[in-house]
């Protein structure tokens, strides 16, 4: 589904990925760890388009497509999905206009008619209930005054309306207290398929206790140094990552 | 032609004016008129070196001819053009500045409340004009109040009585028919709002057809002791139009006064807005919507006159700019000695799409009482960048985002509008625009 090969990103000059290489296949679930600045928030954000990220080298193919060729709305509607690790406050647009704009878009582009405002609000009633998400903060500006567990279950909800193949997490549990990581992650596992991939990028190994991932990859300067199945995460919450630096540092001398 | 021209030829038209007067010249009402034209042909149009008009400049306007006097025969099939869905109420049209009857629909019983135009209320209501025409707008350091002033001879006048709810808005529609050329008009209108009383009223500025236009416009509100108020402004001007407008409000005790100021389209605009909040317990809601494209300009000026204490007064513009346009928002706040615990708030937000448009906000406080709250802000940027990415990624395409938070920028002033169907027709013409 999604391979990418030496994918190498800079920001301002300043090399951050310097050749990744991952597949993901429909149906897995890869959790993506690593410490702080290691660039994996840079790899979901610029595998969603986020055009700060200047890229330098490497591919990357979504179904056999050129992904890098593609606009973030495209790739949206191709059914790439990011949850973000900030969601943005954007007041005067309403949680529930902005999704059946969302929506009706990516049908659009794929040649679906749009939904009418009864099929719209049925799929919203019965997404909603995946994160305990209230009626009466859809209504409201997107985001804005949101709590950060609220912030969050929109998130999820988003994607439980767009129906993403692809989904990445970014630091869906940061900020987050141990009741509102449950009702995320909860949420999550009611949209895992056969069908549809995630990627979950975290730094601490709490969320994978409930997502739990098929496979875990390390990152660290910008390279996945580690890859293993997920009692790999657990390795990496006893102890740290300082003993993956070492060996990495131990290779490059 | 030079700048003199247009001067000359107006002060020309008000002597050919006053000597079909017969008679008429002698009254109270037409003294004022003489007084205002003396004190035009003193100060003259402004030019950029006076302070209030420093960034709009009127100099392409007085090289202009414009026919005074235009005909005109604006009639049903043109309105239909510009119907307003399922807008209910009172409906006056003034075409070129003159009211044009079988276009206009009262609905209010007359217990409710009296519209005139000029001729009907001369006839009927003298009183009202002597004791309150150009009692308010200030002509004598106005070149544009003291010429609208001058010409005053139609427009609207509405005295709601004392005690009474109007339940059916008052929409004035001001066309300026320049299919056939360009046209001048000066509507000058008078609110007079008595005791305990509300009402809703709407203007709006329209240009036909794609000759110059020239509107020199002057309202003049007086709110009684617990009056309210809510007055809208609506701008959709032509390209080649020069709109001069004056809204001047006098309040008294506990009255509330909301206006909101939409401009749509328009060459080139000055909207005064001067507020005396005349007694205490007092409330002013201004809010200001402009979203100027191409070359148009539009100037926001804004007085309010804390004049005794235990007031408040709250203020909101908010501009979009794109192209070439300029923009002016000078927002003057005066607290009077005597104007303590007062409260006044201002401010100016404005997204500037283009490296080409521009906007100079300049807030003034003049402040001489010491117990009182007051602030101001402004801001200029740009869209904000995180969140086009966000919707993006949710699929929606960049000029439908770039869409959605001009639109969502804007919402905040458009809520203001109590009137359901112009705010309707609002979002739509919004939409439009933003779109373009």
């Amino acid at each position: 589904m999604l391979k990418i090969t030496d994918l190498q990103a800079a920001v301002d000059g300043k090399e951050i990925l310097k050749g990744i290489n991952l597949e993901v296949n429909p149906g897995e679930v890869h959790a993506i760890m690593g410490p702080n600045g290691s660039g994996k928030s840079t790899l979901a954000s610029v595998l969603a388009g986020r055009d700060s990220y200047e890229i330098t080298g490497g591919s990357v193919t979504f179904e056999g497509k050129d992904l890098l060729e593609f606009s973030p709305e495209v790739r949206a509607a191709e059914g790439i999905f990011l949850a973000f690790q900030y969601p943005v406050e954007i007041p005067g647009v309403t949680t529930i206009n902005f999704l059946k704009t969302a929506l009706n878009e990516i049908r659009k582009y794929r040649g679906e008619e749009p939904l009418d405002a009864a099929q719209f609000l049925k799929r919203m009633r019965e997404r909603a209930k995946f994160v305990n998400i209230d009626d009466a903060l859809l209504k409201r500006s997107l985001n804005e005054g949101f709590s950060g567990g609220e912030k969050k279950r929109n998130e999820i909800f988003q994607m439980a309306m767009l129906e993403p193949k692809l989904a990445m997490l970014d630091e869906t549990d940061s900020g987050l207290d141990i009741d509102a990581l449950r009702i995320v992650a909860e949420g999550v596992n009611k949209l895992r398929s056969p069908e549809r991939a995630i990627i979950v990028v975290t730094h601490y190994q709490r969320l994978l206790d409930y997502i739990v991932p098929d496979f875990v990859h390390v990152l660290y300067k910008g390279r996945i140094v580690k890859s293993g199945p997920k009692e790999l995460a657990f390795e990496l919450e006893e102890k740290g990552y300082d003993w993956i630096k070492a060996e990495v540092e131990a290779a490059t001398v | 032609m030079t700048n003199e021209n247009l001067k000359d030829k107006l002060l020309t038209a008000f002597q050919a004016n006053e000597a079909n007067l017969n008679g008429v010249s002698k009254t109270a009402l037409h003294q004022k008129r003489r007084e205002a034209i003396q004190y035009f042909e003193k100060l003259g149009f402004p030019t950029t070196k006076h302070e209030e008009w420093k960034y709009s400049n009127v100099s392409p306007l007085t090289k202009e001819g414009f026919e005074l006097n235009a005909s005109t025969d604006f009639g049903y099939e043109d309105v239909k053009m510009l119907d307003i869905p399922k807008l209910k109420g009172n409906i006056l049209y003034f075409v070129n500045g003159i009211y044009n009857a079988e276009l206009s629909v009262i609905v209010s019983p007359a217990e409710q409340l009296t519209i005139y135009n000029w001729a009907e209320a001369l006839k009927n209501k003298p009183e009202l004009l002597d004791t309150y025409f150009a009692q308010y707008a200030n002509y004598q350091n106005d070149a544009f109040t003291a010429l609208n002033t001058a010409f005053a001879h139609d427009g609207v006048v509405i005295e709601v009585p004392d005690n009474t709810v109007v339940e059916e808005p008052v929409i004035l529609r001001f066309i300026t028919d320049a299919r056939t050329a360009n046209v001048a008009a000066q509507p000058r209108n008078l609110i007079v709002a008595g005791k305990n009383t509300e009402v809703k009223v709407a203007e709006s500025y329209r240009t036909v057809g794609e000759n110059a236009g020239f509107v020199n416009t002057v309202t003049e509100i007086v709110l009684g002791e617990n009056a309210n108020v809510q007055h809208y402004k609506i701008q959709n001007d032509g390209q080649k139009s020069h709109h001069i407008g004056t809204t001047q409000v006098n309040q008294a005790d506990n009255s509330h006064f909301y206006s909101v100021t939409v401009t749509i389209n328009g060459g080139f605009v000055r909207n005064n807005l001067n507020i005396v909040l005349n007694g205490q317990h007092c409330e002013a809601f201004m809010y200001g919507l402009y979203f100027p494209n191409g070359k148009q300009h539009v100037d926001n000026h804004t007085l309010v006159d804390h004049a005794k204490p235990n007031s408040y007064s709250n203020e909101l513009y908010k501009g979009i700019l794109k192209d070439k346009s300029t923009g002016v928002f000078n927002g003057k706040i005066f607290v009077r000695p005597d104007a303590q615990k007062t409260n006044a708030y201002q401010s100016c937000r404005n997204v500037v799409l283009s490296d080409d448009a521009s906007m100079n906000t300049k807030p003034q406080l003049e402040i001489y009482a010491d117990d009182v709250k007051c602030s101001h802000g402004t801001t200029t940027g740009k869209l904000n960048d995180e969140a086009i990415f966000y919707m993006r990624s949710r699929g929606i395409p960049l000029a439908e985002a770039q869409t959605l938070l001009m639109y969502a920028f804007c919402e905040d002033v458009i809520s203001q509008i109590k009137i359901d169907p112009i705010r309707a027709y609002l979002e739509e013409m919004i939409a439009q625009k933003l779109a373009e």
